[in-house]
């Protein structure tokens, strides 16, 4: 973890809600794809958890949905802004379970970082196929951004107004692959932890205090003992879940 | 920095900055970003007799200038506390830890005190009879004089180390409960714990809370806390620690004319990681600006006149 003033490079609009912003600071505190950051926005007491969509030595982008007050301050934030930001948080994906043939699974906000964890793939050399699921057309976003990286693409909407009609394990039955990463709403998790044919990793959301591991605000149980969302996740191992733990 | 330094319950201490339990669990995330030995001490998060998970999720709410937690005094129990947390606070801090206990009954305080007075390391017992988000145990002990009383009593007798009661906002009357604690040995009081607060969310139209109900805090509840550490102050012998929405140097001077003579920093600790080691080295400047010379000084010096 590093504190960091990050500055916002641009901050647009890609889907329905969803924005793109660009940061340009600090990346150091970064190691993996599925790591966070949690900003501090003026107005507001506690900070916003973000997920890292992808990152350099110069900067990162992140992408956020409009779902609440703090998040609607983001998306008006100019460029030149500067944002509080603790950076480098939680445990991101371990690419080197992937195997040759690695499944990424994004469901709506859980996509960006699946990008980040598909650039770093395609660079060691495996054949990534990513599933991203939406509601419905005006939600889709990077879908190009993945294919341009070499990735074997496929997109389901629930109104089929893209892609396949369906959810992401309506598409995930018909393909081959070595492992599973995943991030996207709980109930997605859920139905595919039914259908999975391999292990794999789920990046978990919690309503958290810190984001740091100081409050116990997001912990949950597993089959290897109690973890903090916001600390030894967000990413987990699909056999240490406890699925029917709420 | 002898400016900075007051005892706390015969105990001296460089500053009276104190990170509060359960907002700096034992320390070692700090440690990541910087030298947590700046710090007097710190209470690291409640310990209880067995082991806690805690509360269902969501733990957390956000409020104007604040939050709610329920959290429900997640810990591994006194005997891991003891053989592996304590080992390891060691390796990231070499002073004396304040150790916060819960319980859920007085022989559960009494057993976890016993067991963490045979610990060097352990400088003070922070009695916590306020925990407003446990059922059976908790603040049901601190809202009552008698009740809170009978844990002071039965932590004193096993236990040579200094013995803060920690008092829930959450009465009527905070100050019999003070007194009661007072007359029954306690060595120091601490205040104030959490608000019991509630948020619902507008699209599911259920509380936030798994728990329903949590405790409040943040800078929004200053102002509370400062009028009870001035009424315990008022009433009271033994030293007052004062908590509550303390987030700058001028907040902590604020307290200590209330009359705390150490200062707790909480839920600051969340959102900006770094809030203690900056009010220790803005309270310099700030003891300047107002003709401070030494903080141990001003302890009450609201009442005086």
């Amino acid at each position: 973890m590093k504190q960091v003033i990050y500055t916002v490079k641009s901050n647009d609009k890609i889907a329905a809600d969803v924005y793109r912003m660009s940061l340009a600071g600090d990346t150091s505190a970064l190691s993996t794809p599925g790591q966070f950051i949690n900003i501090r926005l003026s107005g507001f007491y506690l900070r916003r958890p973000i997920s890292v969509c992808d990152y350099d030595s110069d900067g990162m982008v992140i992408i956020y949905k409009v779902v609440g007050g703090g998040t609607e301050v983001m998306s008006r934030l100019a460029p030149g802004a500067q944002l509080d930001t603790l950076s480098g948080l939680g445990n991101g994906f371990d690419s080197s379970k992937s195997g040759d043939k690695p499944l990424l699974v994004g469901g709506g906000v859980g996509v960006p970082p699946m990008y980040g964890l598909c650039r770093r793939l395609a660079a060691e050399g495996k054949k990534p196929t990513v599933v991203l699921g939406f509601n419905s057309y005006g939600d889709v976003f990077y879908e190009q951004e993945f294919k341009e990286l070499g990735a074997d693409v496929r997109v389901a909407t629930a109104d089929g107004s893209c892609g396949a009609k369906g959810f992401v394990t309506d598409v995930i039955g018909g393909l081959d692959y070595s492992f599973f990463y995943a991030c996207g709403p709980e109930p997605m998790f859920r139905a595919m932890s039914r259908v999975m044919k391999t292990g794999g990793q789920y990046s978990f959301e919690e309503r958290m205090g810190c984001g740091f591991g100081a409050c116990m605000g997001c912990s949950c149980k597993t089959l290897a003992g109690n973890k903090r969302i916001c600390r030894e996740g967000p990413v987990m191992n699909s056999e240490e879940i406890i699925w029917d733990r709420k | 920095m002898d400016r900075l330094r007051v005892n706390l319950c015969g105990l001296e201490i460089d500053n009276p900055v104190i990170p509060a339990s359960g907002t700096f669990g034992y320390g070692y995330e700090f440690a990541e970003i910087y030298d947590i030995n700046i710090l007097g001490t710190f209470s690291f998060k409640g310990t209880t007799r067995d082991p806690r998970f805690g509360n269902p999720t969501p733990r957390i709410a956000e409020c104007t200038a604040g939050m709610i937690n329920a959290v429900g005094l997640q810990n591994p129990g006194v005997d891991k506390v003891i053989s592996e947390e304590l080992p390891k606070m060691k390796k990231v801090f070499s002073k004396k830890v304040m150790a916060n206990v819960s319980g859920f009954s007085v022989a559960d305080y009494a057993y976890t005190c016993q067991r963490l007075d045979e610990c060097p390391e352990v400088g003070w017992l922070e009695v916590n009879v306020s925990c407003p988000n446990v059922h059976g145990g908790g603040m049901s002990f601190g809202t009552d004089p008698g009740s809170a009383a009978e844990v002071t009593r039965a932590v004193k007798a096993v236990t040579k180390k200094p013995v803060i009661i920690k008092l829930s906002p959450n009465v009527t009357d905070i100050v019999p409960i003070a007194k009661a604690c007072e007359d029954a040995g306690a060595d120091g009081i601490s205040l104030i714990n959490t608000l019991l607060g509630m948020r619902i969310s507008l699209k599911t139209k259920k509380p936030i809370i798994a728990n329903k109900m949590g405790g409040f805090s943040g800078p929004a509840v200053f102002p509370v806390a400062l009028r009870m550490v001035y009424q315990v102050y008022e009433a009271v012998k033994i030293p007052v620690v004062g908590m509550g929405g303390v987030s700058s140097a001028e907040d902590v001077i604020e307290m200590m004319l209330a009359g705390a003579s150490a200062v707790e920093v909480g839920a600051a600790n969340l959102v900006e990681p770094t809030v203690c080691p900056r009010i220790i080295s803005e309270l310099p400047a700030a003891m300047d600006k107002y003709g401070i010379k030494n903080l141990k000084d001003i302890i009450g010096g609201a009442h005086n006149g």
